[in-house]
Order: C-alpha cells, then structure tokens, then sequence
C-alpha cells in the first residue's frame, strides 16, 4: 500500500552493534537511526520524516551526534575496556531520518551539540510562524508546541517582521490552508505525490517566501486529502469540518471502525459529552495503514441528523405516535406471532455487528424463520482503501448464514404481492423502496417491524420503529471483505431512548421465544465463539485493538440450534 | 470567507496573448527531444522558449507546457516562481538589469541605478520589484551577480551585456534604445 | 621583477588574431589531444587526471581523480552522465565566461575527453540563462564540432558515441550546488539532494551515476592529456597542481582576470604587482580570496600556517596576509579558502557593515528554502544587517549574527548554509568593533520603533 516503510527493517534477525547514548545494543540493520532510537526507547523529535514518505531531510530537526569506531593503525577498530569499539564522534551533526544504521555506529540524542541542534531549529521555524495558537486548530496536538516546550527557548531574539503569507486559503472542498503556519516540510506534497499518485500540491516562490499551493483554479480535492491534515504536523492544513468546532485535549478518543465501507478502516473517534466532533484514522497496517478516506471520515454527521430516530413509534390510524420499549416490543412480538413462520421475512443487515446478527440468528432459528438476507450497499471502489462492498459487516452476514447476497430479496417483492410473505422484520436501518420493493407493496403488508437509526421511506410506512444505535454508538466486532476480525468500541450514547440492536433483538427474543440465555454482549460471544467454526477459541480480548484474520469465510458458518 | 488559491500568480497579469505557430511547436519538439531520459528535463528549455516568444509565462505558458510534459499544472508554476528569469507579466521592450552584489556594488552599481530609473522615468513603486514604463518601452531591476566583476558595474539590456556601465554610459545605453 | 602569467587555460584568451571559430581552434592545434585520448583509452585518461592531482576549480576543490574515481565504468549497468558545471554565479568570479565566450572548443574537447574517460554517452552543459550570448556560442561550437566529427556517433572511428546538449538555467545561484544542478536538469526546483544517500556518483542525474564538473576543471584535463599527469603535477605545488584562474574585482586599479600556477603567487603580489595596487591611493583593508563564499581576511592579519619544509616536515610557519600564497592549502590555512577564485579586494574607505550587509541580501535572495536553518536563518542575517545598516542596530545584533550564522553552519543540506554563514562568521569576527561602533553611533534600536527593511 505504501511505497515506502520506513519502521518496517527489511530483516529484523539481522542485527548489527549499536550504542546508543553510551548503551550498546542491537538493532536490525539498515533503519534509520530515528526508528532504532524509537526501539531504544529514546525520542529523537522530527518533522518532515514520515515512516511511509519518502525521505528528505528537510526541517533538520532530527540531527543527532554520530560516531564511527575509531580506526588503529592496522585498520581495525579500537577496543576499549568494555571490548566494544571506541567511538570517534564526528562534529558535524547527521540527520537521524537519513542515516542508516551501520555496525559500529554510535548516537548520541541528547549531548549538548544535538541539544543546541534541536534549540537552533525551532528558534529558526518560530521566526515566521504567526503567534495563532489561540485561533489554531493544531493546539494541543502540534509538533511545535511540543518540541517547543522540549527543545525550545522560551523568548524570542527576532524582532524584525515575520514575512507574510496568504491565510485562510480555500484550498480543497475539505480543506483549509495557512501559508504562515506551514513550516515546509513537504508532508503534504509528498503524501500526494507518493502515495496518492497526484502530483496537486507543490511550493511557489523561493526562500523564506516558498509558500505551498495548488494551482490558482485547482482544488486539492483528492478523496484522501485530508489524511494530510493529519500528518501536517502544525496548522496549516485543518478540516473544514473540524475547524474552529472543538479542542483537542477536551476529545475523549474511542477505538472504533469506520463503517461506511467493507474495509473497515481502523479510526478514533473524537468525541466529547455525547457529541462525535471527529474521526482520525487509527494506524493498523494490516488494513488502513495510516489513512483513511475523507468520505468514511466525514461521514458521521448523520449521528446527529434531523430524521435521527430516537424513541420507538406505533402506527395508530395511520399515524406513528411515540410509544415505550415495552409496548413496542410486545406489539412486535404479538404481530408476529399471529403469522405463520413461513410467512415471515427477515432483512439483517451488513449494518449489524457480528453479535447482533448472532442474537437475531439464534431469534429467527427458534422462531423457524428461513427467509433471511440482507440489501447489497454498492460502494465506490477505488484503487486505494474503499471498498466496493458499501456495508462494513458483509461478511459478517455471510460467516452466520444471513445473508443470500440479495438473491432472495429479490423474490420477496412478488411474493409480499402474493399474500406469500405477510411480515417484514427490517433490520439495520435498511431501506427497501430503493431495494426495490415498492412502497405500495410494503403497505400491504400485515406486520412491517422497522429497526434503523434514520427515518427514510421504509420505516415512515412501518407498524413498529425500534430506533437503533449507530455505529458510534455501540460495541461490536465486525468482519471486513478481507476477512479480519476487528472491535470497535462504544464512544457515546445513543440519543433519546434509542438502544443497541443486539438489546432490542434480545428483548424481541424474550418475548417471542422465552429465551433469555444471551444477557450481555459478553455472553454473545461465549456463545458465538463456542458455535461458529472460525470464531473458535477467540474471545473479545484476543482480537485486540488491531483485529485479527481469521479463516476465510466464503463457506456458511455451522451454527447450532439454540 | 476564505481566500480563493492565488500564491504563486499575484503578480501574473493574466493570460498571454498571441497563437502557437507550427515552427513555435517545432522548436518546442526539438528542445523536448534533448531529454531522451526524461520528458520533464525541457521543462527550463520550453519556459525560455515560451517566454521569448510571448513575452512572459502566463496561465496559457503554464498549462501549455504541462500537457506538453504530461506534468501538472503546479509543477510548471513551481519553477516559474522560483528560477528570477522567468515572469508573469511583460517588461519593456528593453529590460535592463543592474547586478548590485558586493563587486558591482563597490563599483558604482547603486548610482548606475540610479541614473538608468532616472533615464528611463521609472517609479520605484515599493515592492522592490521590477519597475516597467508606463509606455512599456523600458523596465529595470536589479540582478545578483553577473559573472564579470573585474569589469564593474555589470548591466544586461535585454540580451546584450555591458561592462564599466557608469553614469554616462548609462546615458548612452538608453539612448540607443530605439 | 615581472609576474609572468603562467596561461595555460587562457593561452588564446585575447590573443590578437585568435577567433572562437573550429577552424582558428584547430589551426593552433585543437582537437589533437582527443585524438590521443582516444586512442590512450578511457582508464589511461583516468589515471593520468589522477596523477595529476588536480583540484576541481570550482569552488570545493575536490580531487578531480578521485570523484571520476567513485564511478567504475566497467562495473556499472546503469548510463553515466556527466554535467559540465557553466552556472558562474559566485559573486567574484568571472573566470568562466572567458573560456566560454573566447575559448569555447577548449571546454568542448576537455570535455569529450572527459566524456569518453569515463564511458559517457549523454552529457549536458548546464549555463547560466545570464550569458545568453554564450548559449549561442556554445550552440555554435558544437555544432562546429560534430560536423568536424568529433562529436556524435562513432567520433573519429573510435566507435565513441557522445551527445552534448547546452541546458540553460534560470537565474539560481543554488544551482551551482551539483545535485541542485541536477535536480534542475531534471526540470525540477532545484533543491540540493541530501547525502547521504543521493551522492552524484551513485545516485545522480536521473538516479544514475554521475560526475559534474567546473567549466575549468574540464579545460585542465586536456592539458593534463596533453603533457602528462606527472608533468602537469610538477605546475605548483604538491597537492596544489596545475595552475589557477583568479579573479580580481573591487579596489584595485587593474581588477580582470588572471593565470598563474597554483601558489606561485601570493596575496600581496597579486595586488600590488600584478592589479596595480589599491586604487585611489587607498590602503588595503579586507580581501575575500575565493567568491564571496569564503571568509574574510583583515589586512594585517598574521597566519599561522603549517608547510611542509624542504625535508617534507610539517613546519608552523607565521604568515603575513600579503604573503600568503594563491594555492588551496595555504588558504585553508589560513581560515579561508582558494574557492572559485574570485578575488574581492575593499580598500579602507569601505564600511564593513555595508558590504556584509550586500553579500548578506545575495544569500538570502539565493536560499532555495528547502530547509529550516537556511531558509529562516540567512533571511534573518539579512534583515538584521539590513537594520545596522539603515541605522537602527541593537548592541547584542554582533553577537546574535554570530549566533545565528553558529546554528546554520554545518546543520543544512548542502553547503549553501557554510556559503551564507562564514561572512557573517568572520566579518563579525574579524570587524567586530566596527559592527558596534557603527550600532553605537546610530543609536541604539531598542529606544526606537523596530523597523525592517523587507526587500
């Protein structure tokens, strides 16, 4: 995915004698002398190096002090006491993002050359960098007011007139630009240059002057632009979005999964006091990376979306009125009990998080429910992150038996038609008149159970709305189209009375079979883990932040009855 | 409420004008066919040849130039703004430029400048750039060292170079400019 | 006592009668020593530029045998370039244009020679778009040259191919840096490549091997083929062979251009004999020996300078400034350098300040700003001198410039930092008191407004 990796050495067995600030170790040869210090547990700051960028050198802010081992007569390295070679220091200060590590070297991070290195940069890149903090987005998470603190002094001796640059710049459909802030390092350009193949972004001008852009007229509207507002590592580039909305040290930051595709990007979501403000990718490189699409990333403001269901409806004379879950949910339980199980018709949903599509298979395997499948959510595939599958949980459906890839969905248009199917049990918000099943004959149905988060044309038509949790809103695993099993985690509550599908299927459950054996999402898993095959000997903690494989699941899980 | 992309084409006065003949287009070929490794190589060599013959590099030079490298449009804007030769707007017929690093400076550069902006009636208009006529027949600036400093003060006039340009030489210069 | 040039570069340079014509160039023997070269062999042609120990010319002064050294044409898979470095920017320095306007087919050969030394089959002149004239002029000689067949496919039946394209620059002064050269030849910014790992010789031009070379350098190898490595070792002085083109410019009464060999002439001889002296019956005060890069040298100035005696010992010796010789070790010595050759000699009626201030506004107006110390720092001395100079100095401003030059020094991609940093370094250190005196007099800043002078 990336054209380079830097972290990643080519041969971690092959080690090579290092010391670092007067400790010997071993290191795997050729990374850099800022990731072997990173393994050493010692921090050489940085700006322009990235571990998936190419290399430039630039902002110089990773200079340390370099030895070689001192060399005798007989061209061999001296030894000293301790029997490793004594080291020569060189007065030239090297670039630790350049430097490849070769047996022998010595680092120095902290000796007073790199602390005046260190102090000398950031005394260069605070001389023209406006004083924005108050008004800067960055605040909080920016790599100069870090280092500053760290590395820098606390006056300034520059007292001439910083040079001034356009602010403010309406660069991209997401994405804001201020020249003054930018300290040139180059991230951004080469992020869309390397590893977006998009040659957008470039500098103008010369000098202190260099100013970054695109061209006059051309919008930096890359489907992953704003991934380079994360690795900016100052202001200049911010979200439209995000800017100006909340600081960053008030976020609570959840690991979750962005659900707006099959690949199911690994993210953290910003929230605060119940209220998401943003979604960052969070780095798994066996999915995502680092990145993320600005689509999946943006897409979240439906949380707080007008047509937001938040408490269960009952159709009354034609009308739907607010009632309680209890209410809803015995309605729910009565309709379908006056019906036939083959009467009956279920559509799960990629939607759905592997325990609540389990809670329901257990549900409809008492009821004797068979048809079941799920509405196929085309996604815009591109050549990078997103998916072509527009559900997160595709496979998910598949691995529980859910799901007939629409095949049967299709059928049940003519049969609702027929008198064949008299109740509809509509999971995961789906919405079935642009599936393909018209709204007239929805409305001949006897019973339509409708459970989502959004109001749309399906649930206006419904007997029954159960509002539903968002993916924000819920703790979950999830399969993605390459068959990796990964959590998320709840980061706020749903709004109003709205509740988790696996709950609301649980109380469904309790009233149409009794069966009150899955209280708690621990319990799911004990029992998911003990039926299905490739879940086997899995437990939530074993997933882990990251996820992990597991077999591919294009063969139908073998669920027992319950 | 924001500010629409502009950094790099303040100063550009706007499309050029004039059409790209067939011996324009194969002159350009032939420049290109230099850089056998690399197209992007006649990037300098299409910019000179552009700028010779409309006069500065405009939006049209740019956009031209790219689809002509299979480059984008910022990475011909990128060199436009950084290497001094090239410009975004027409000068005067006869351009001169006066070096002004230490050699020529000891020379005299400061008072053969001088004497050229009070020649050719030209306004210093506080950018420090260069400054143009208002009939368009001369413009001045200064340039950085023009590699004949034994022969100070240093002057180009448009192509043609000229050495020991004191004040009356000055004078003579832009009198020959016809 | 007559100081004789020694013109070995600049024999035909404004010699009566000599024309930049093929045909003038070959009737006084052109293209004669290419075919020796060619029938010698590219490893011979090798191996008598390393026994000759010449010094690129300009500006570093790096071995010449030794850079062709890190390219083996017989183990490498990938094309070797080779770039004739024709961007003369250095302020001082006008050696160049003289070859190139007077000369050309002297380049031409040196460079086919250097060329076929090195198994090159495209290479390019990179000059400045400045001397347009000698654009054409090259253009002209070379295809003066391939029509003579000394050029172009199969040169003089040796089964040599060599292209020559003249690139023009653009006005950079980084662009003399090599890889900011190459970068620019590859139609980008020309922004220096940090090395490691982007050294020419293994990762260049278009990421292949590459040698760049001064207009001069290339001049001195057919010499070099023409009489031998050993014989041309013999010119100056060991480690310092051959002979030098030096620029004059500034307070002298015959500033212009010069050959001698290489430490046969000092400083002092060089100004008073051979320039005529100060001009206007001024006294001497500063001389910047090697391009405005170099750092300055006080009159009065005593050295302490180690040479090797004539039992080859290392021997200190205390030398005056008149008496330094011209070569590059005495000048290393000496705390400066031999550079590009450009010689800028200010006489005692010259303020300090406002020729630090000068040199200063060239570095900060040729800053590439690709990286944080040079971009922000060499404005930065640029704008505090442009303030002494305008009257509104600070007392601590000698010693914040010395600091600020202390922190880009040495901490940047490529030389440019050490370019714009050892003015600054030793003005202020050499005319310390003259910075202050000058703060002092035109009251100190801190009670005025702050001005800047952003220009």
């Amino acid at each position: 995915m990336n054209p380079w990796n830097h972290d990643v050495a080519k041969d971690e067995k092959d080690l090579v004698d290092v010391q670092v600030d007067g400790v010997w170790m071993q290191m795997p040869r050729g990374l850099n002398v800022v990731e072997v210090a990173h393994r050493a547990k010692k921090f050489i700051p940085h700006y322009c190096y990235h571990p998936k960028l190419s290399v430039v050198g630039n902002c110089r802010m990773c200079l340390f002090e370099m030895g070689a081992p001192k060399m005798g007569p007989d061209r061999k390295p001296v030894l000293g006491a301790d029997g490793k070679p004594e080291i020569a220091w060189m007065p030239r200060p090297q670039i630790g993002c350049a430097t490849n590590i070769a047996p022998g070297m010595g680092i120095r991070t902290d000796s007073p050359l790199v602390k005046d290195c260190r102090n000398g940069v950031m005394e260069f890149l605070l001389i023209n960098h406006p004083l924005d903090c108050p008004i800067c987005d960055q605040a909080g998470e920016c790599k100069l007011q870090e280092y500053s603190v760290e590395y820098g002094t606390g006056a300034s001796r520059f007292v001439e007139n910083k040079v001034k640059k356009p602010k403010n710049v309406d660069l991209g459909k997401r994405i804001v630009l201020d020249d003054e802030r930018c300290i040139l390092c180059s991230r951004c350009i080469r992020f869309s240059s390397e590893v977006m193949k998009d040659d957008v972004l470039g500098f103008v001008n010369r000098g202190s002057h260099s100013t970054l852009t695109a061209y006059p007229g051309k919008s930096f509207d890359n489907a992953y632009s704003l991934n380079t507002a994360d690795i900016c590592p100052v202001g200049a580039l911010t979200s439209k979005d995000f800017r100006f909305q909340m600081r960053v040290w008030f976020l609570k930051e959840t690991k979750s999964l962005c659900t707006s595709c099959g690949t199911g990007c690994n993210i953290t979501i910003g929230s605060r006091e119940g209220k998401v403000h943003r979604l960052t990718p969070r780095e798994n490189e066996s999915v995502n990376s680092q990145w993320m699409c600005d689509f999946g990333r943006l897409n979240f403001h439906d949380l707080e979306s007008k047509k937001r269901l938040d408490r269960p409806l009952l159709k009354a004379a034609g009308q739907q009125f607010p009632a309680t879950w209890t209410d809803a949910i015995q309605r729910s339980a009565d309709a379908l009990k006056k019906v036939k199980p083959d009467e009956i018709a279920v559509v799960a949903s990629g939607r759905l998080t592997n325990e609540e599509l389990f809670v329901l298979k257990r549900l409809l395997g008492e009821l004797g429910v068979t048809r079941v499948d799920t509405v196929m959510n085309p996604g815009q595939a591109d050549n990078f992150l997103r998916s072509g599958d527009g559900n997160p949980n595709s496979r998910g459906t598949e691995l529980l038996g859910l799901s007939s890839g629409g095949r049967k969905l299709s059928a049940w248009a003519g049969e609702i038609a027929l008198g064949k199917i008299k109740a509809l049990l509509v999971l995961g918000g789906e919405e079935l008149v642009a599936a393909g099943i018209p709204a007239e004959t929805l409305g001949k149905l006897e019973v339509l159970i409708f459970s989502g988060i959004l109001s749309n044309a399906t649930s206006q038509l419904a007997h029954v709305v159960l509002p539903g949790a968002a993916f924000a809103e819920k703790t979950g695993s999830m399969l993605n189209v390459h068959g990796r099993l990964q959590r998320m985690t709840r980061a706020i509550p749903a709004p109003g009375e709205a509740r988790e599908d696996w709950m609301i299927l649980r109380d469904m459950r309790m009233a149409l079979t009794g069966g009150n054996s899955l209280h708690s999402v621990e319990d799911v898993w004990k029992s998911m883990s003990a039926e299905i095959a490739q879940l086997s000997g899995l437990n939530w903690a074993r997933i882990g932040d990251l996820g992990i494989q597991i077999e591919s699941v294009l063969h139908q899980g073998q669920v027992k009855a319950g | 409420m924001s500010l629409p992309l502009h950094a790099g084409t303040e100063n550009c006065v706007g499309p050029e004008k004039g059409e790209i003949t067939p011996a324009f287009e194969k002159q350009a070929d032939e420049l290109v066919s230099r850089y056998p490794v690399s197209k992007r190589s006649a990037v300098l060599p299409l910019l000179h040849h552009w700028q010779e013959t409309f006069g500065y590099i405009g939006p049209r030079g740019v956009e031209w130039i790219a689809c002509k490298l299979s480059l984008q449009e910022i990475q011909v804007l990128e060199l436009v703004t950084f290497y001094p030769w090239f410009r975004q707007k027409p000068y005067g017929k006869f351009h001169f430029r006066v070096c002004r690093t230490l050699p020529c400076a000891l020379g005299g550069a400061g008072r053969t400048f001088a004497a050229l902006q009070k020649l050719m009636d030209l306004k210093d208009n506080g950018h420090g750039g260069t400054m143009v006529s208002e009939d368009g027949r001369f413009s001045l600036e200064y340039s950085e060292c023009l590699a004949s400093c034994g022969t100070a003060p240093v002057v180009l006039c448009n192509d043609a170079f000229h050495e020991k340009v004191d004040d009356n030489k000055a004078a003579t210069l832009v009198a020959e400019c016809k | 006592m007559a100081y004789k040039e020694h013109r070995l570069i600049f024999k035909n340079i404004d010699a009566p009668g000599y024309t930049r014509d093929i045909a003038c160039y070959q009737k006084h023997g052109g293209y004669e020593i290419l075919k020796k070269g060619l029938a010698m062999g590219g490893p011979a042609i090798r191996e008598e530029v390393k026994k000759s120990q010449l010094r690129g010319r300009g500006g570093a002064g790096f071995p010449t045998g030794t850079k062709w050294g890190f390219i083996d044409p017989t183990k490498v898979t990938k094309p070797i370039y080779l770039i004739c470095n024709a961007d003369e920017s250095e302020p001082g320095t006008f050696k160049d244009r003289q070859i190139i306007y007077k000369d050309p087919h002297q380049l031409i050969e040196g460079m086919i020679l250097s060329c076929f030394a090195n198994g090159v089959k495209l290479a390019y002149l990179y000059i400045r778009c400045e001397f347009t004239e000698g654009w054409r002029i090259l253009e002209t000689a070379l295809a003066e040259a391939k029509g003579a067949g000394f050029l172009g496919k199969n040169i003089l039946n040796s089964g040599y191919d060599l292209e020559i394209h003249v690139h023009r620059g653009a006005g950079a002064y980084i662009c003399g840096e090599e890889t900011g050269l190459i970068e620019s030849l590859e139609g980008k910014r020309a922004y220096p490549r940090i090395k490691p790992p982007y050294f020419p010789a293994v990762l260049g031009l278009y990421m292949c091997p590459t040698i760049v070379n001064n207009v001069e350098t290339l001049c001195h190898v057919k010499h070099i083929i023409e009489m031998g490595g050993e014989a041309y070792a013999k010119i100056g002085r060991p480690n310092n062979t051959g002979t030098r083109l030096i620029c004059v410019s500034g307070d002298v009464v015959r500033p212009g251009y010069y050959e001698f060999a290489c430490g046969a002439l000092t400083l002092g001889e060089l100004i008073q004999h051979v320039c005529g002296g100060i001009r206007n019956g001024n006294r001497l005060k500063a001389v910047i020996p090697g391009g405005s890069s170099a750092k300055v040298l006080k009159a009065g100035e005593v050295y302490k300078v180690k040479e090797a005696g004539i039992d080859g010992k290392m021997v200190e010796k205390e030398v005056k400034l008149e008496d330094l010789r011209l070569d590059f070790d005495t000048l290393a010595a000496a705390g400066s350098m031999a550079g590009s050759g450009g010689v800028i000699v200010m006489d005692h009626t010259r303020d300090m300040v406002e020729c630090l201030a000068n040199i200063s506004t060239f570095y900060a107006h040729e800053s590439c700003g690709q990286c944080t110390p040079c971009r922000e720092g060499v404005l930065w001395l640029k704008k505090i001198l442009s303030r002494i100079a305008e009257g509104h100095g600070r007392d601590d401003d000698p010693g914040l410039l010395k600091e600020v030059a202390d922190r880009i020094a040495g901490r940047t991609i490529c030389a440019f930092g050490e370019a714009a940093s050892w003015p600054v370094q030793s003005f202020i250190g050499k005319f310390r008191e003259e910075f202050a005196q000058r703060i002092r007099r035109n009251g100190n800043a801190a009670k005025k407004d702050l001005v800047s002078l952003t220009h």
